[in-house]
């Protein structure tokens, strides 16, 4: 830019600088909406939960009169819907926690199998967790519901966990294959030659050095679980299994429920996984481009 | 799939290894030829009971032909088709468009747009049901916060939104654009970050900038990027239950709902899981070249590897 200006002359100078603060006044215009756009709903939820009474057709665009009163009821387990909200929560927790143990577990034996000791046919098994990658959850729900009764988990936290781990482990696999491409594959080797077992490779090499992938995938199973609703929402019916989820839901279905609380049950359930992102961000985004747009 | 979804982001493919070498030299002895196979046991074992089974009981479920046949004869799923349809090819076309605009925007290097991609990602971060509450409560009735707004600045009585099909129709695709802009708009951010900066030097000495620099350098270099993205956004949206659920409900009177939400109401609150399945399952002749062409484009990938 500099250059053009030098070249171009001290005539040029002020059609240039129109243009330069033309383009300045656009993009601030451009971010105040963004800012405007993405804050509004969120805007709304702190109003919500921040108003003193529960009718909600209060018309106010500013909190007449704040008061952390809902909050304080969900810590205390104060009204008839927020019962179990402590339990409620453990459960989310529990399930956040087991899909994100079994993911890394069962996607990095697989994608260790699959990528370091390539198998014969891996394809075929490449292609299927592709292919349940690009599923969408919901045509599966139906027959995944049924299949759950079945193996006898109604209303268990385990046929969550199976659900959550069955989405994330194609994700974990490819991811993992990608960035086992960054270990050389002549420390498997000298480790061979030593005598260890491909049992030794795998804990003492692969896990070791694929620590930022196991990372990057763990925390994505984990948020995955927590912020899945359909299958906990047909899995789980009983208040003593549900989690915050599906205990939001009640909240929706109800005619005539405190929106106050309600808005800060959504509050308290969205901010572990706000933290996490923001906590983790570098992480989230190598993740994101590890899958090879940096090729 | 549901809310935190990442992608398999997919560029150019790197030659790394020749694609049928052994890489472990020797190829596989007996016992660690068992332990492979081990390894892969629990994968396969998921796979199968809670994939492979699930995906051929819904098959069975959804064979006979009466029940299409009923479905053809509903005029409520007509409809739901023609909402999944415009739900699908707006949202995603839009959502994708405006991201790879947006993601130019974010490449800046000046502070503050630094500052505002931190909080632009704010409906990413947050889990799918509390946004699509917030998004139905900003609009719900007579006062919802956005009429209330409207009344405040401009003095404007604003409608009520979940009763008239085109309003609640936008409102759930405007709701989907909301929630995952942001995740699309970092997602061509990393693909832009990735073009090395000497092919737009080389293109500046061409005298190539703005709009030619944009049509021939940068969208070319990113088109493959752009395409396996809207096929996963296309996917995704399709099996898309949260947005419709919470943000319209289906009001006015189920005139807006899609065919995830239509299925799983059949199947769970009106008792008929066959024709429940059988109304997703009527997606798929238009799911399945979808993902045959996104498989193949990523597959290409894959035996790059």
């Amino acid at each position: 830019m500099s250059l053009a200006v030098a070249s171009g002359g001290p005539a040029r100078r002020p059609r240039y600088r129109l243009r330069r603060s033309l383009t300045r006044a656009a993009s601030v215009t451009l971010g105040v909406a963004l800012v405007i756009w993405t804050v509004m709903p969120v805007y709304n939820m702190v109003l919500i939960a921040l108003d003193s009474d529960a009718d909600e057709y209060s018309g106010n665009i500013w909190p007449p009169d704040p008061s952390f009163e809902s909050f304080r009821v969900i810590w205390t387990e104060g009204y008839w819907y927020l019962e179990n909200f402590w339990h409620q929560f453990g459960n989310s927790i529990f399930i956040g926690l087991m899909t994100m143990v079994l993911t890394v577990f069962i996607g990095s034996l697989a994608s260790f199998a699959l990528g370091r000791m390539r198998l014969r046919r891996r394809w075929l098994l490449s292609n299927a967790a592709l292919l349940t990658y690009v599923l969408p959850a919901s045509f599966l729900a139906i027959p995944f519901v049924h299949i759950a009764h079945r193996y006898g988990l109604s209303d268990s936290l385990w046929a969550v966990i199976a659900a959550e781990v069955m989405f994330a482990t194609p994700y974990a696999i490819l991811i993992f294959q990608q960035y086992g491409r960054l270990i050389p594959f002549e420390l498997d080797d000298a480790a061979r030659v030593d005598g260890a077992s491909p049992v030794q490779v795998y804990l003492h090499i692969y896990l070791p050095l694929m620590a930022p992938a196991l990372v990057a995938v763990g925390t994505y199973a984990l948020l995955l679980a927590w912020n899945e609703y359909l299958y906990q929402f047909l899995l789980l019916s009983s208040t003593k299994s549900m989690t915050v989820a599906v205990a939001l839901d009640q909240f929706f279905d109800s005619d005539e429920a405190p929106w106050n609380y309600m808005m800060s049950t959504a509050i308290v359930y969205s901010l572990p996984p706000i933290a996490i992102y923001y906590a983790l961000r570098r992480y989230m985004m190598t993740g994101l481009t590890m899958g090879g747009v940096r090729a | 799939m549901s809310s935190t979804q990442q992608v398999l982001a997919v560029g150019r493919p790197v030659a790394v290894n020749h694609p049928w070498r052994p890489v472990w030299p020797g190829g596989l002895h007996g016992s660690e030829y068992s332990w492979a196979i081990a390894f892969l046991i629990p994968y396969v074992a998921v796979f199968l009971a809670f994939v492979a089974y699930p995906v051929a009981y819904g098959l069975w479920m959804g064979s006979k032909p009466e029940l299409y046949a009923d479905l053809a004869a509903d005029p409520l799923y007509l409809r739901t088709v023609v909402n999944t349809l415009l739900y699908v090819g707006i949202g995603v076309n839009v959502k994708m468009f405006l991201a790879f605009l947006l993601s130019g925007f974010f490449m800046s290097r000046s502070r503050w747009i630094k500052a505002l991609l931190i909080l632009y990602m704010l409906p990413w971060a947050l889990p799918a049901i509390p946004a699509f509450l917030a998004v139905h409560w900003m609009l719900v009735g007579q006062w919802g916060f956005l009429n209330s707004l409207l009344s405040a600045l401009f003095g404007i009585d604003g409608p009520i939104w979940f009763n008239s099909y085109w309003l609640a129709l936008g409102a759930n695709i405007v709701a989907d654009i909301w929630k995952w802009m942001p995740f699309w708009t970092l997602i061509f951010l990393a693909g832009r970050t990735a073009i090395p900066q000497d092919i737009y030097d080389a293109a500046d000495v061409d005298g190539a900038t703005g709009v030619r620099r944009f049509a021939h350098v940068t969208f070319p270099l990113l088109a493959n990027l752009y395409l396996v993205c809207t096929l996963l956004a296309t996917l995704w949206m399709f099996g898309d239950f949260t947005t419709v659920y919470f943000v319209s409900g289906g009001a006015p009177a189920r005139s807006t709902e899609v065919l995830a939400t239509l299925g799983i109401h059949e199947a769970f609150d009106f008792a008929a899981p066959q024709l429940g399945v059988a109304t997703v399952m009527s997606a798929l002749p238009l799911l399945i070249p979808l993902v045959i062409v996104l498989m193949r484009k990523v597959h290409t990938m894959e035996v790059q590897l």
